[in-house]
């Protein structure tokens, strides 16, 4: 009983930080309709320079990780500046694939600055165990989840209620409608890239206080797939359900069965999803009118 | 208010649609512009608007003056915090948003935040039924209500200007009749001024104070709806009378095949 609780806890933080990345493909998808392969980078990104702020430049944790986030909104305004504004008309699939372009450019522009090989992150979360009802789970863990839980509900007010959010979704459904609203659809194009980015760079934080700084974190953004496959690419409730099922379906697979399979079973979820639900579980479903 | 004169509008740097087109909508009028399928009515729209952009064309000639000011190499934000806003043809609600979400896009370029919650409650007094639906998926609503929900995203914004493509497009006849009713009653109601393309010309003509017939990407005849009413070639080829008056038969049109006569 103590086992499963234990990694109940442990899938949830997991699940908690799938959900935080998530959000960022959800964000750029549900506003512009690509897919960002280059995601698990802004991760990288985030956390090298979370990284360098306290190691290097020797800030207190509070005003690196203020600086990370500011450095995260330039960066996620300079690529939809320089690479996806040029792109605008352009087919989806070519957008999509310069996103995978990207995520090898940044990977190549992270490790010339600071090198491969992977180095121990600043402890800035009080390193220390909290027990929950018989199982121990470490305070940076619960940060996680709390973090991640407040951005959610933040993210799905925002899109309910807030005139850029609607504005938002409106250039997702008919850019051109959007237009003639007087939307500026690059504004929001900029706004959706640079949340996505602070999302990322948070969540790459958030990672490489458990794992550590090396490219491995990057590798998360592989993860998330069957994540936002299975909740549905534009909802944001399916972000946190999908990162939530996902995370406690890895740990228990890894806890019960064996630790290699752990990997392996989001991606057999992923196909059945996409077999029973292409749309993923809290998906738009395209409105066709007969 | 709005002045066209001698636009010419090309798409892809080659296609000539507009060729020398000119028109005038004075202040508080409904202007009607009618001619047949690619004579231009939505390009002259879109280049009023901001939106030939996207869609590569381009203003190459002439200018767009509205309140005096030249519009043409403005962008389409600009244009409807000017105060023009266009109801696109189709009319293209964000499908994955109720209707009230769509109404609250509509007054996106507002400064006056506080009015817009009262202001949804006066395009609810013009469309009742879309109150009943306020929460339902636009994707959802049937033809007319879409129509009527582009019309009231519309009015959201408050616009000087009110460019209507084709509201009759697709919907039953009766409910045409409803949705033109609603247009005078803005116009009279609000004070907007609009510009209205349409191929039901009998319909546009009964509403409009002024009336332009386009063919070939320019202007081949204007005048107060009456007089047009009473053209020969208005009536043979947009209201579909003969001489007298009744309705042609086949048999006549099989006998003399009638010329338009601004063509030569």
């Amino acid at each position: 009983m103590d086992k499963f609780l234990q990694l109940t806890l442990t899938g949830l933080t997991n699940g908690a930080i799938f959900a935080l990345v998530a959000l960022g493909f959800v964000l750029i998808y549900k506003a512009s309709d690509v897919i960002n392969f280059a995601q698990g980078d802004f991760l990288l990104v985030g956390a090298y320079i979370m990284f360098g702020m306290v190691t290097q430049v020797g800030l207190p944790w509070s005003l690196a990780v203020l600086a990370t986030m500011i450095l995260a909104v330039a960066l996620g305004l300079v690529v939809e500046r320089l690479v996806l504004r040029p792109l605008i008309g352009e087919p989806i699939i070519s957008v999509i694939m310069v996103t995978i372009g990207l995520s090898s450019l940044l990977r190549a522009i992270v490790s010339s600055i600071w090198g491969t090989t992977g180095r121990p992150f600043p402890p800035f979360i009080p390193n220390q165990n909290i027990s929950i009802g018989g199982a121990v789970i470490p305070a940076d863990r619960l940060i996680a989840i709390v973090l991640a839980a407040i951005l959610l509900i933040l993210f799905s007010l925002f899109f309910r209620y807030s005139r850029e959010g609607i504005a938002m979704r409106a250039t997702a459904d008919d850019q051109q409608a959007a237009l003639s609203m007087g939307i500026s659809v690059k504004r929001v194009f900029g706004l959706a890239w640079s949340i996505a980015a602070v999302t990322a760079a948070l969540a790459g934080v958030l990672v490489a206080n458990i794992i550590g700084v090396s490219g491995v974190v990057a590798g998360i953004g592989l993860r998330v797939f069957p994540v936002v496959i299975l909740g549905g690419l534009d909802s944001i409730p399916g972000a946190i359900i999908g990162g939530v099922i996902i995370g406690l379906l890895e740990t228990y697979t890894g806890g019960y069965i064996g630790g290699g399979l752990s990997q392996v079973v989001p991606f057999i979820v992923l196909i059945l999803i996409l077999m029973v639900k292409p749309y993923g579980l809290f998906g738009e479903v395209r409105i066709e009118r007969v | 208010m709005l002045a066209l004169n001698n636009v010419e509008v090309i798409y892809n740097d080659v296609i000539l649609v507009l060729k020398g087109m000119s028109l005038e909508v004075p202040q508080g009028k409904i202007v009607a512009l009618l001619g047949s399928n690619g004579a231009g009515k939505s390009t002259t729209l879109k280049a009023v608007s901001g939106l030939l952009k996207p869609e590569d064309g381009e203003v190459t000639d002439g200018e767009i003056l509205f309140e005096g000011e030249k519009i043409h190499e403005q962008d389409a934000s600009h244009i409807v915090r000017r105060g023009i806003f266009q109801v696109m043809e189709g009319r293209r609600v964000f499908e994955h948003l109720d209707v009230e979400q769509n109404l609250i896009a509509g007054s996106y370029t507002r400064t006056d935040r506080q009015n817009v919650r009262g202001d949804i409650e006066g395009v609810f007094e013009y469309f009742p039924r879309l109150k009943e639906r306020r929460r339902q998926t636009a994707g959802y609503l049937s033809g007319g209500e879409q129509q009527m929900l582009a019309i009231g995203r519309a009015l959201m914004a408050k616009p000087k200007l009110m460019m209507l493509d084709e509201p009759s497009l697709g919907l039953a006849p009766l409910l045409v009749q409803e949705i033109f009713n609603i247009i005078k009653r803005i116009n009279e109601e609000e004070g907007t001024t609009i510009l209205l393309v349409e191929q039901n010309a009998r319909l546009a003509l009964d509403v409009a104070d002024y009336a332009y017939i386009m063919e070939n990407g320019r202007i081949v005849l204007d005048g107060e709806p009456e007089t047009l009413k009473s053209n020969a070639d208005v009536r043979e080829f947009y209201l579909g009378l003969n001489e007298v008056g009744a309705r042609k038969s086949y048999r006549d049109v099989k006998h003399y095949k009638r010329r338009k006569r601004w063509l030569s």
